[in-house]
């Protein structure tokens, strides 16, 4: 996992599956750099990711309520068509904005 | 072709990935699509982690986990020694989830239900849960 800070974007590009261990370690590590950086909004970048559960929609979701409190907006870019299913079902589209770059 | 495997692991986080790998793997021989695949591992991921983080709590205990492949249909059960599910309903409905607090969507048994055939959840308080799902490859 890399994370980068752009302006007001923080760009957290992850690397593999996003499971349930997984997706822990991104909150925590995601959490941390947004708190230090200046950063308003979050961008996933998921060029990289090719699998993903439920636990990975609770995690975006966790980070979607946490820069709602600051008004701050988040992006996934790239997404895989292997996704589209678990997206879908989620209804992850309803609040997070999907990209094809960043 | 009938085939069955049985795997017994830890109820580690980090096992998740090994029964998803594990179980594409075994059934990798029927020549499965893309998207068949993805949906077997899909359900498999959710199911182990409900075992890790409901079933022990995030305490150790063991995971059964068994593939069965029946002519074109594959059959997956996962078992575990842990609390057990209160009431099966509840936790089936879309979006429940008894740990809001740990960022869980709601939604690992909506997912099992829509990428496999069929699933079926047996449960007892103390003595643990069993998954059985099923889906039915399409001719390869």
């Amino acid at each position: 996992m890399q994370i980068n800070s752009a302006g007001k974007d923080l760009i957290v590009k992850i690397d593999g599956d996003i499971d349930h261990h997984v997706s822990s370690q991104i909150k925590e590590k995601v959490e941390r750099e947004f708190e230090f950086s200046n950063a308003e909004n979050i961008i996933f970048d998921f060029s990289n990711v090719n699998f993903m559960d439920s636990s990975g929609i609770g995690m975006i979701i966790g980070r979607y309520k946490m820069l709602q409190k600051t008004g701050g907006k988040i992006y996934i870019a790239n997404v895989k068509p292997q996704l589209e299913s678990i997206i879908e079902i989620s209804g992850l589209r309803k609040i997070i904005n999907f990209i094809d770059k960043i | 072709m009938k085939s069955e495997v049985t795997i017994i692991m830890d109820s580690n986080s980090e096992n998740e990935m090994f029964a998803r790998i594990a179980i594409a793997a075994f059934i990798t021989p029927l020549n499965p699509t893309i998207e068949e695949l993805n949906d077997i591992k899909t359900a498999v991921s959710e199911a182990i982690t409900n075992a890790i983080i409901h079933g022990y709590a995030d305490k150790s205990g063991k995971i059964f986990l068994t593939c069965k492949i029946i002519g074109r249909e594959v059959v997956i059960k996962i078992e575990d020694n842990g609390i057990g599910i209160d009431d099966i309903k509840k936790a089936m409905e879309p979006l429940y989830t008894s740990k809001p607090d740990m960022e869980r969507s709601g939604i690992g048994f909506t997912v099992m239900e829509t990428f496999m055939d069929k699933i079926f959840v047996e449960s007892k308080k103390n003595f643990g849960t069993t998954i059985v799902m099923s889906k039915n490859l399409i001719a390869s």
